[in-house]
């Protein structure tokens, strides 16, 4: 056996997720494509905001949406009712989606067709939040029963995002859920990041959600 | 048999995050084992951010499994935390902060609330030993 010596690697270990998620993010912005990120904890919403966003930007813009959760259609069957084009990834029990696997959805859906797509992450605070997807824009959703304490145990998600949306209002009576305390842990993490309420199922606070993307997406193509 | 790279094991039903960042590791690992003609890595040091939830267990423990057959069979992962550092965006201070208080930071120099993160998010491999 020989001597041991030591070699100096010096590398990124998701170096090739954050090439490939800055390949789709270019690729995108050809075609000035919005992708957007959606990401929260499992029975959040994320399926009924999106169901709540097609009404809302119904003849507004060209939307398409990849879903990702884990094994199952039903999420991609809901949204394709609605007449649009969805696209189910097999992630086939990952807890997470990569730039690889989104690569895989946007080549699977003509792209340069839609203003926006929507990626709906897997259902987990945790791992979405360390893997770029090539999105340009990251959202969450927080709903009112998991408590205003989750920024302060899963503070990576909330400092990568640029907007939360924090859903289920319409629970806020029935629980000790503090908003004010909420807005101050999110904003100590994230100054930058814009915070809406909205209720998916009464509607409320819908309209200002559907403002922000028409604004997020105008400004992304140079209208504004 | 011997696998030049970790990609074939891809799509496994393994879940957590831990799997993917392995594979990356085996795979950087590697190409600088052959790079360099080792006959065996011993060990790799990593430098990981305290910001990730990653498990130090879970990581050898897969690379147990990914690399078998490999040059880095039976290599040892020695993981370095590095500190969540925040920078005051009042006074500029630097300061170490702890992942449960990130949530409510406040500047140990001037007492202002927030603060820019500087660093807590790394995956980085720093070196290996080899033979």
């Amino acid at each position: 056996m020989g001597d041991i010596r030591l070699i100096e690697v010096k590398e990124e270990i998701l170096s090739d997720n954050i090439k490939q998620a800055e390949e789709v993010r270019e690729r995108l912005r050809k075609t000035k494509t919005m992708l957007l990120n959606l990401m929260s904890s499992p029975g959040s919403g994320k399926t009924s905001l999106i169901l709540q966003t097609v009404e809302g930007l119904k003849g507004a813009m060209r939307l398409g949406v990849i879903e990702g959760d884990i094994d199952s259609t039903v999420d991609a069957e809901k949204v394709a009712a609605r007449g649009i084009p969805a696209i189910q990834l097999r992630t086939g029990g990952f807890c997470h989606l990569d730039a690889t696997m989104v690569t895989r959805g946007i080549d699977a859906m003509a792209v340069n067709e839609f203003d926006l797509v929507i990626i709906e992450n897997v259902g987990n605070l945790v791992c979405p939040a360390e893997f770029d997807t090539g999105a340009h824009k990251n959202v969450m959703i927080l709903s009112v029963p998991e408590g205003d304490d989750k920024p302060l145990k899963y503070p990576l998600m909330f400092s990568i995002c640029d907007l939360l949306l924090v859903n289920k209002i319409d629970y806020l009576s029935l629980s000790d859920f503090d908003m004010a305390a909420l807005r101050k842990r999110v904003l100590t993490l994230n100054p930058r990041i814009t915070i809406l309420e909205v209720s998916c199922k009464t509607g409320a606070g819908i309209e200002g959600w559907i403002d922000w993307l028409k604004g997020e997406v105008a400004a992304f193509k140079g209208l504004k | 048999m011997r696998r030049s790279s970790a990609g074939e094991l891809k799509g496994k039903d393994i879940s957590m995050h831990e799997l993917p960042i392995t594979e990356s590791i085996l795979k950087i690992v590697l190409k600088h084992a052959e790079m360099n003609r080792v006959r065996k890595v011993m060990a790799i040091h990593l430098k990981v951010g305290k910001l990730s939830d990653l498990e130090d267990d879970w990581i050898q423990r897969y690379f147990d499994y990914l690399s078998k057959g490999t040059l880095a069979e039976g290599a040892k992962l020695k993981i370095e935390r590095t500190p969540i550092m925040v920078q005051c965006n009042t006074c500029f201070t630097s300061y170490e902060a702890e992942m449960a208080r990130m949530g409510d930071l406040v500047c140990p120099a001037c007492g202002e609330k927030g603060g820019t993160l500087l660093s807590g998010r790394e995956y980085y491999i720093k070196e290996m030993e080899v033979q």
